[in-house]
């Protein structure tokens, strides 16, 4: 992206407004933090409620009387078995069963699906879906949408305060609640929370009603980080990556069993392989002894100091109060509680495989 | 009487008696976030001017703190062990960063005064 000037948010004028300092992430200027600080926005995330503006991220709509079965080819899914309002997490894999991208698939209608895509990733998945969809009756459609995401144990009662009918959905749901409007029950930080997809008109009256609660405050992207990471989520360029599989990155719970032996979707019979052969490495959460984080790209050794692997992602957890990391252990140390060392600047810091989430995930199942 | 300089990096170092504190601004804390760990020198290690003293991290990321000037560590701030948020709550005073004597306090003459640094921040 170097070069490149970022992409401005429709709403940045709001973030500006807020105090937001910014920085460049998947090509967007995008808010980091906001005056209360990373810190504060991440407990205030756990305690209450958060607003976050991810609207680098994109909304791809599929229709068409074959769209169940191009994303049945695109993706590791059964898209026909969604009930109308499911949502599932999948991936695009490329055929060596890398993860060219994560993202969540709901069902609207008896042939109407949305996709959720990763913003660095976005362009790459129009193209990708756009050339598939050749080959079936099915219209792949990215939509120009605000995107906000509003998390947090009291994020019901919040978004229910602005007088907005929220319709009833647990975990992993979503639907249409209005026209030009996506709304799901889920999220990125572990807490119960919605995704919502709107016109930016719509957006900012609806901000301005949220933001009069005292129960909410933005957050940034670097709470954003801090929180996925405590809740043991992948990003993906750090912790999946096309060099990454769903066998290596312990995610085939995202793929159904029938799929993973008969699937024809791309990438399936190298995935099958790997499967078979098992994996050489494994992602697996990581708790480093101390309060020294240890970061992203970090390599790890075992105790005789031979590699055993690298850090994917790593920081402070503000909510456990030590720090987190995930990353890719050697298969035979993928285990909670074997023992590792990752150097950080000439110290070696003991590293234990730390079974995934640290904080517990509090979503709303039923 | 103390004489207090700022660097380019974000960096104050008082000066008594051939004796330089060094911490952050206000700024620099600002800009780095909340800081959840600080990587303390030990003491009477010597340093060249420009080697990395400390090591600051933020939720984020880790940010090195040069060492201004030559000299010899003749302290580090310990209460940053356990409450490294001292450097966002107090980054001129209470959030001190280490202490050495200088080698040649000449080394630090072309630095900035306060207001000089206040003017680069703008």
């Amino acid at each position: 992206m170097t070069g490149e000037p970022l992409l401005h948010l429709p709403l940045e004028d709001m973030h500006v407004a807020a105090g937001a300092r910014f920085g460049g992430f998947a090509g967007w200027s995008m808010p980091l933090t906001y005056p209360a600080g990373v810190m504060k926005e991440h407990l205030h995330t756990r305690e209450h409620a958060g607003l976050f503006d991810i609207s680098h991220m994109k909304l791809i709509s599929v229709s068409g009387p074959g769209a169940a079965d191009l994303l049945a080819r695109a993706c590791p899914l059964d898209p026909a078995k969604l009930e109308i309002s499911q949502s599932k997490l999948t991936f695009f894999l490329n055929d060596e069963a890398g993860i060219l991208d994560d993202l969540i698939v709901t069902r609207l209608g008896e042939d109407r699906f949305m996709v959720v895509a990763n913003a660095g990733n976005a362009a790459a998945d129009i193209v990708h879906l756009t050339a598939l969809a050749k080959d079936f009756d099915a219209v792949v459609e990215p939509l120009d949408r605000v995107f906000l995401a509003i998390q947090g144990p009291q994020a019901e009662q919040v978004l229910a305060g602005t007088g907005f009918d929220v319709p009833l959905l647990t975990f992993m749901h979503g639907v249409e609640p209005r026209p030009g409007w996506f709304m799901s029950r889920s999220g990125y930080t572990g807490e119960d929370g919605f995704e919502i997809g709107l016109p930016a008109d719509d957006a900012r009256q609806l901000v301005e009603k949220l933001l009069s609660d005292p129960r909410l405050m933005w957050i940034g992207l670097a709470a954003r980080d801090s929180l996925r990471l405590e809740a043991g989520l992948c990003l993906h360029g750090n912790d999946i990556t096309p060099d990454t599989d769903p066998a290596s990155a312990a995610l085939m719970w995202a793929i159904p069993k029938e799929l993973r032996a008969s699937g024809d979707f791309i990438g399936a019979a190298a995935l099958r392989t790997i499967v078979e052969n098992g994996p050489t490495e494994k992602r697996v959460g990581l708790k480093a002894e101390g309060r020294q984080p240890v970061r992203g790209g970090t390599a790890l050794v075992d105790e005789a100091g031979n590699p055993a692997g690298s850090i994917t992602s790593g920081g402070f957890g503000p909510s456990v109060g030590h720090p987190v990391a995930m990353g890719y252990v050697v298969a035979p140390l993928a285990k909670s509680g074997a023992k590792l060392f990752a150097d950080v600047r000439g110290n070696r810091i003991p590293v234990e495989v730390y079974a995934l989430p640290f904080t517990q995930h509090r979503y709303r199942k039923g | 009487m103390a004489t207090t300089y700022f660097t380019e990096d974000h960096e104050w170092i008082r000066v008594e008696n051939g004796v330089a504190t060094v911490g952050i601004t206000d700024y620099a804390q600002e800009q780095l976030g909340d800081l959840v760990f600080v990587e303390l020198p030990e003491t009477g290690r010597t340093l060249k001017k420009g080697d990395t003293a400390v090591v600051v991290e933020s939720v984020k990321a880790a940010s090195d703190v040069y060492a201004p000037a030559d000299g010899e560590i003749t302290e580090a701030n310990a209460a940053l062990s356990s409450d490294p948020s001292l450097v966002n709550s107090a980054p001129t005073a209470d959030g001190w960063l280490w202490k050495m004597k200088l080698a040649d306090e000449g080394q630090l003459s072309g630095l900035m005064d306060e207001a000089g640094y206040k003017a680069m921040i703008g």
